[in-house]
């Protein structure tokens, strides 16, 4: 989800709230974002051999094919892309209505003894990646799990992190973080929108991030 | 979507979609080792039968069983209700053992309709046939097939031409087929015989006609209907046999349609009656496929109903903030 419990978030919606926003990554900053986490997966891998992407939905999807193009760069030849829809293994279903499904997609290969990479715009509070483990348990066993994030914005509420991050971005829990992709909102940007004096709450999550 | 569905008629176009959207993405889940998701964890559905049946009461126990809900399975033959209880004394033990949803089917037409409004059970009721009204969810699995063959599996039916065929006076499946497809676009035409229509056939949303050789050039999907016998008490047509020759899908028929229709039947099959046994089993049958196609619509709906919050209807017991 690009933002963080706000599920319906779409680019004409940031738009409107554009008086209150920042842009932290621009298209330049985010293209050289997901080449480092490309070099970064292929490096730990020792290759491309075995890796497959899954992107969550609906940006993870997108920024999963961007890596995999800049992975068949670096190694010259194709990795495995799909998506893995969530909703249905979400532990906050209850709190809002029955919401449409996004599409899945695993490839031909499986993710059977495989490097899965799961692939999502914003980390926040790490709901939606154990949602992701276990929808990914019901369709294979991989050899390994990693973690690609765009944006790690904090506050976790579960004790998971990020393989490969693009950006750690220090935000307070009033604040919205807006991923952008041209594929789906026609530019590439992370802005961040909303809360009260930006400059002390940052200091502070800093803080506590330290603590965490 | 609605907190019940007890008609197609309560499926907007938009409410349509969603339901067969979600069914193409659950429809994976057939190829996976695991066919299993967690999302009903928790909520209880029973199944209701006062009717016989076997593919509707199985879809929708494996529907459930599939999103992880508990399945109470009722069925009239051996219950209370052969010793004489009312629906409302049922429906009051169903509440009493906490349904989160109560599938039904009854051969009074209006059944679920009365469940769901009379305050007796708060839970979402959903029709899975009601005497010869309506079969909503099998309307939907049937616009489901269409799509994926029709349609490319997405979008609506928008000017798809669909022939029903026998039975309409008894069909619950007829009238909801019409009321959905005529929702999703497509143009439907009744074939029958004028005994076999229902009053009032003339405001539904569809053509009629009592010629079924005319009305197979140009269809995209031929659906033909059971005739139902045992709600049969007067004689509806001279004999079986005639009724086959006259209305019947055989293989030159078949070889009428083009080639790139479909030939749909909800089954049970009276093969030699309605349709051949040689069509039945023909490649461009989809019958069988209509039966898988089932267990994807009833899990959506069962998803769309039941998955998230559920919404307190005025004068419902259920507390939404309680809920949550």
């Amino acid at each position: 989800m690009s933002v963080a419990q706000t599920p319906d978030d779409t680019g004409a919606a940031s738009s409107s709230a554009l008086h209150d926003t920042r842009t932290v990554l621009d298209g330049a900053e985010i293209a050289r974002a997901l080449t480092r986490v490309a070099h970064e997966i292929v490096e730990r891998a020792k290759g491309a051999d075995n890796l497959v992407l899954l992107g969550i939905p609906t940006r993870g999807v997108f920024l999963a094919r961007r890596v995999a193009e800049r992975i068949r760069d670096i190694e010259g030849r194709d990795i495995p892309v799909g998506s893995l829809d969530v909703t249905m293994y979400r532990d906050d279903l209850r709190r809002a209505p029955a919401r449409a499904l996004l599409p899945t997609d695993i490839p031909t290969s499986g993710i059977d003894d495989k490097v899965v990479v799961l692939v999502d715009d914003v980390l926040y509070s790490g709901r939606t990646i154990r949602a992701a483990l276990d929808a990914m348990n019901d369709i294979g066993r991989p050899r390994a799990v990693q973690l690609a994030v765009l944006v790690d914005r904090g506050h976790r509420e579960l004790p998971i992190r990020a393989d490969y991050v693009g950006k750690n971005i220090p935000t307070s829990h009033s604040e919205k973080v807006h991923v952008l992709v041209t594929e789906h909102d026609g530019q590439d940007a992370v802005l961040i929108s909303g809360g009260t004096t930006t400059e002390s709450s940052a200091t502070q999550d800093t803080t506590t991030e330290a603590h965490a | 979507m609605k907190r019940h569905l007890l008609s197609a008629a309560d499926l907007d176009r938009d409410d349509a979609l969603l339901v067969l959207d979600t069914a193409a993405e659950l429809a994976s889940l057939t190829d996976r080792a695991v066919k299993k998701l967690p999302t009903l964890r928790g909520r209880t559905v029973v199944n209701l039968f006062f009717e016989d049946s076997t593919r509707t009461r199985i879809s929708f126990e494996a529907a459930a069983k599939r999103l992880s809900a508990d399945v109470i399975n009722f069925s009239a033959k051996g219950s209370s209700v052969s010793k004489g209880e009312s629906l409302k004394d049922t429906a009051l033990t169903l509440e009493a053992m906490g349904a989160d949803a109560v599938v039904i089917r009854h051969g009074s037409s209006g059944a679920p309709h009365r469940l769901a409004h009379s305050g007796w059970i708060g839970g979402s009721v959903v029709n899975a046939g009601d005497g010869t009204h309506e079969h909503p969810t099998q309307a939907l699995l049937d616009a489901f097939t269409m799509r994926r063959h029709l349609a490319g599996g997405s979008g609506d039916l928008e000017g798809r031409r669909v022939t029903i065929v026998g039975d309409v006076l008894h069909s619950r499946v007829a009238r909801s087929n019409v009321l959905l497809l005529a929702t999703l676009g497509a143009e439907v035409t009744l074939v029958a015989p004028p005994t076999l229509l229902p009053v009032g056939v003339e405001t539904w949303p569809c053509a009629t006609s009592y010629d079924l050789d005319s009305n197979l050039s140009k269809a995209d999907a031929v659906m033909m209907l059971r005739v139902q016998r045992e709600r049969m008490n007067a004689a509806f047509f001279p004999s079986a046999r005639e009724y086959s020759r006259r209305y019947g899908l055989d293989a030159r028929r078949m070889a009428q349609l083009p080639d790139h229709a479909i030939v749909m039947h909800p089954g049970p099959m009276n093969r030699g009656m309605e349709i051949a046994a040689e069509v039945a089993d023909a490649p461009r049958s989809v019958i069988v496929e209509q039966v898988s196609n089932g267990v994807s619509v009833r899990m959506a709906v069962l998803y769309l109903l039941l998955g998230g919050a559920q919404l307190g209807a005025p004068g419902d017991s259920l507390d939404p903030a309680v809920e949550a």
